[in-house]
């Protein structure tokens, strides 16, 4: 049976991970080829690395780190941040990564998403969609949430899939970081929808935070930093107790 | 010992090279017969879509040379599907190795998410040396929209909504569905069998 994917999802700058952690025994804390290397150990199920570097510069820093995840790290993985054009796709899965998240570029020329699904296939394109409850609307928001697009969430994650977008990775911007559970609300309006998995994500604090996502929002996988990053919760302890509730997951 | 791998622009070559550097075993890269023949085993990975791929193998002139090796062969996804004799993505002519036909997912199920994306667990029906080692029922990881079906020539077994080939071997001629260089340890063992044992 095809498993629930668990996803570590590292945020990257100028090739450093940004957010501390708690495991022990790294010999630097800080490389995101290490960090993401542990994660595969304990039983991770796909990587995502987003680069949160400011300046075109630093973007090489960003692919050569892709290489080095891909010589080291025999899962899949995703990386995202900053991609515009067809050209910053193919180098990313050049260097090794196996699907790119899109954000602001599609929002700002949809025409993005089916260039790239084009170019290198559906399966490696991946839409992230920033999601923020406005009343009784989902919106879209761009630029790292900090800005509305006015566009409603479901609306766009339908129009994601028809131009090509395989996945689609679900943040709601009210949820992030406040560690009170996903939106699963959200998330099963979404599923819903499309016949693409979709990847919740944004406001993880415990494990049944993880199942509810499943369960109730049907999502097919679930990404988290913190929980992780801070060691509340252990990958395979989380899994043990998913699959106490009957959800397949990979041991 | 060295191994050949094709490369005609459908395959995730990187991460197979990269799999075959952590086990330390020698390799090539290439699109020319001549190179390749030196090869002693021959892998063909493949991400990408069917149609394309073969188009891309007659025009580097490969086809009937991979139709009529004597040597080990491994075909990775799409370089698995088209061991078939057809695929119906864009409906084409295959290297007909094994009798059968690539379908999609759709057309069993319309409710199924395609791609089949993601770790799921195979089940071996024979003792191939592929698996040497390998629990049954362990995970690998899938991407694929298009799949084979059970054939005699099937070797290992997996569910998504319909059962389909994700292992498959005739005579010297061996394919996965699922991603080995991408399975983490249990991936790398199939690619250390397939070195050593097949």
């Amino acid at each position: 049976m095809l498993t629930k994917r668990i996803i570590p999802c590292l945020d990257v700058k100028d090739g450093r991970t940004v957010k501390g952690t708690n495991f022990l025994n790294l010999r630097d804390a800080g490389d995101p080829v290490e960090l993401g290397a542990r994660y595969s150990e304990e039983g991770a199920d796909e990587l995502v690395f987003l680069d949160i570097s400011a300046t075109l510069e630093r973007r090489s820093t960003f692919l050569h780190m892709v290489e080095r995840v891909a010589e080291s790290i025999r899962i899949p993985f995703t990386v995202g941040g900053g991609l515009r054009t067809v050209d910053d796709i193919v180098k990313a899965l050049d260097a090794g990564a196996d699907k790119v998240s899109l954000n602001s570029a599609a929002l700002a020329r949809p025409a993005f998403i089916n260039e790239a699904s084009q170019r290198v296939g559906s399966q490696s394109v991946v839409l992230a969609i920033d999601v923020k409850r406005i009343e009784t609307r989902w919106t879209v928001w761009t630029k790292a949430g900090t800005e509305p697009t006015g566009r409603d969430a479901l609306e766009w994650a339908q129009e994601g899939v028809n131009r090509g977008a395989g996945e689609l990775l679900v943040t709601s911007m009210d949820r992030d970081g406040t560690t009170r559970g996903y939106d699963n609300e959200l998330l099963s309006a979404i599923a819903d929808l499309v016949n693409v998995p979709v990847i919740a994500s944004g406001g993880a604090g415990s494990m049944e935070h993880v199942r509810d996502a499943i369960l109730i929002g049907r999502a097919d996988a679930v990404l988290a930093a913190s929980i992780f990053h801070y060691g509340t919760i252990r990958i395979p302890q989380l899994k043990q107790y998913l699959r106490s509730y009957s959800i397949p997951v990979r041991l | 010992m060295i191994i050949g791998i094709v490369d005609y622009e459908a395959g995730n070559i990187r991460s197979v090279v990269n799999a075959l550097k952590t086990l330390r075993v020698s390799y090539l890269v290439s699109n020319k017969q001549e190179e390749l023949s030196i090869a002693s085993k021959i892998i063909l990975p493949g991400v990408g879509e069917a149609r394309s791929a073969m188009e891309s193998l007659h025009s580097i002139h490969l086809v009937e040379w991979l139709k009529t090796l004597d040597v080990p062969f491994l075909g990775i996804c799409l370089g698995m599907q088209i061991l078939f004799e057809r695929s119906t993505e864009r409906d084409i002519s295959c290297l007909g190795i094994i009798e059968g036909t690539i379908e999609h997912f759709a057309k069993v199920n319309a409710a199924l998410k395609v791609p089949h994306m993601g770790w799921n667990d195979v089940m071996f029906s024979t003792n191939s040396p592929l698996f040497e080692g390998i629990r049954q029922g362990e995970f690998f990881y899938f991407v694929h929209s298009y799949y084979a079906p059970l054939t005699s020539c099937t070797i290992g077994e997996t569910d998504y909504g319909i059962r389909f080939s994700a292992a498959v071997q005739k005579n010297n001629y061996y394919g996965v569905q699922f991603h080995p260089e991408k399975s983490g340890n249990t991936g790398l063992q199939i690619l250390k069998n397939f070195v050593e044992r097949c």
